[in-house]
């Protein structure tokens, strides 16, 4: 390695499809879906595998959109995992089933997070809006509990759930799985327009926080809680993803090569293509991974601060979602002469919760 | 609190992996690769669900020609966290 050559991405989001049976109102991916004709063959996949493994990747994480929803996902995850890399499934359950567990867990899956919309299981369809979908999740908790694979559960949380956090954490004890992710909402993506929606009162937040720190007492190891705060109530900002293109990798359904997967929102750059370069060519030169590398780009407060390699400025995308700038100090932190904007939004939270907007049926298709 | 006559394996989901491109151990576990240090990759490389934690004590006492006793005392408490911990199982 040389010294112009950053250290290589831990991790890497394998985003395979944006197609999704589910439609949740908070969901992270952006507002225009790559179509499923231009996905990558499996073919491609297996050639970035090759790639990431070669670089020093560690870890593959395949999401989406519905990763079940590719039939070829136990070939990819078979491939990966023949590579040394740490195979994990990041589903909504929804298309678990014994047969496609047991091709999962041939394939040498090593761990599935699972997501939750709700425990509620009216208020879980709702939220998702797909019908029967919570009965497929328990379901696909019992086979893999069966199965013995490392399960954790994940469960979004904002207004209309915040109130069943000890019901969830109940949940997870009676199913017996080791991790929970008890994570707040963040604003990204489709998740954006539905926020007024969707960001907790500050007695919900505080609810939780005290129901988790209290559950975290009392559990011990038996059952570790991930606990994310939600930004919005916050002073400093999160490190996201550990730094830009520091650690993370994305690649979405279409090949794009992302230092996050909002990271689509960044205007004025181009979005280096999986299928024009390689891995390791676009992880240490491509102008989208450098521009906020490391601390050179940083404006006032950040420059100054004595913070700077703790959060490494917040998130790019959040700045430029909520100032306007994606080179700007994330408004999140207190010292950002945005940060009362944030205030404002919060202060501004609707008496009566507006409806949650879906995306049009078909959109992923 | 391990002890040595434990006989000790990665649980599902863990394992101790060589990170050959930055030339260092990793537990790889759940969503993130953690670094071992030397002496912990030392140690886990000889975790395999066979040998007893007294064995590994043993095997390390001779391979570094250490005092048994100071080998034992890093060697427990290296365990008994992993244990308590659930990335190392009976
Ligand atoms: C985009 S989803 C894709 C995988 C799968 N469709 C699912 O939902 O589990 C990846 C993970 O991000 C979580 N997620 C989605 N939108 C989020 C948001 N706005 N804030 C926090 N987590 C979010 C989901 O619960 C899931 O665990
Ligand atoms: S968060 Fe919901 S809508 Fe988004 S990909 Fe996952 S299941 Fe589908
Ligand atoms: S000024 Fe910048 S570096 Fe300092 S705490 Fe705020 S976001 Fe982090």
């Amino acid at each position: 390695m040389t010294a112009q050559t950053p250290p290589p991405p831990m991790s890497l989001l394998a985003e395979l499809t944006h197609r999704c049976p589910l439609q949740c109102p908070y969901c992270s991916n952006p507002v225009a879906l790559d179509p499923r004709a231009g996905e990558l063959t499996a073919d491609i996949w297996k050639r970035v595998f090759d790639e990431a493994a070669a670089l020093g990747v560690l870890q593959v994480h395949f999401s989406g959109g519905e990763p079940m929803a590719r039939p070829d996902l136990p070939e990819l995850v078979a491939h990966a995992s023949s590579l040394g890399l740490y195979t994990n499934l990041i589903t909504s359950g929804v298309l678990m089933d014994k047969a496609a567990l047991d091709a999962l867990v041939a394939a040498g899956l090593d761990h599935v997070q699972l997501s939750f919309q709700d425990i509620d299981p009216e208020s879980a369809e709702h939220i998702g809006g797909m019908k029967g979908a919570q009965s497929r999740k328990l379901r696909a908790a019992d086979l893999m509990m069966a199965d013995g694979i490392p399960l954790t559960l994940n469960f979004v949380i904002h207004r209309a759930n915040a109130g069943r956090v000890p019901a969830m954490l109940a949940y997870a004890e009676r199913l017996g799985v080791a991790r929970v992710e008890i994570a707040h909402t963040q604003y990204y993506g489709w998740g954006l327009r539905n926020r007024a929606a969707l960001l907790p009162t500050r007695v919900q937040l505080e609810t939780v926080t005290r129901e988790v720190e209290a559950a975290r007492a009392r559990l011990g190891h038996r059952l570790a809680i991930d606990y994310v705060t939600p930004d919005y109530y916050a002073d400093q900002p999160k490190p996201c993803m550990g730094g830009w293109g520091r650690r993370f990798v994305n690649i979405s359904p279409v090949g794009r090569v992302l230092p996050c997967h909002a990271a689509e929102t960044i205007p004025n750059v181009a979005f280096p293509d999986i299928r024009d370069a390689s891995l390791a060519d676009i992880w240490n030169y491509a102008p989208l991974f450098t521009m906020f590398r490391g601390t050179a780009w940083m404006p006032e407060p950040c420059a100054g601060c004595a913070l700077k390699e703790v959060d490494w400025g917040g998130c790019r995308c959040q700045a430029l979602a909520l100032a306007g700038d994606a080179s700007a100090t994330d408004p999140i932190c207190a010292r950002s002469p945005r940060h009362r904007d944030i205030g404002l939004i919060l202060d501004d939270l609707p008496a009566e919760v507006p409806p949650f907007v879906y995306r049009r049926y078909g959109s992923a298709r | 609190m391990s002890a040595e006559g434990d006989i000790l394996r990665f649980a599902r989901g863990y394992r101790l992996q060589h990170d050959c491109v930055r030339t260092q151990w990793v537990i790889q576990a759940p969503e993130k690769a953690f670094v071992a240090d030397p002496i912990a990759g030392e140690v886990l490389q000889l975790v395999d669900g066979q040998r007893s934690v007294g064995t590994i004590i043993d095997l390390l006492a001779e391979k570094f020609t250490a005092p048994r006793g100071v080998i034992a005392g890093d060697v427990l408490a290296l365990v008994s966290d992993l244990t308590d911990r659930r990335v190392l199982v009976p």
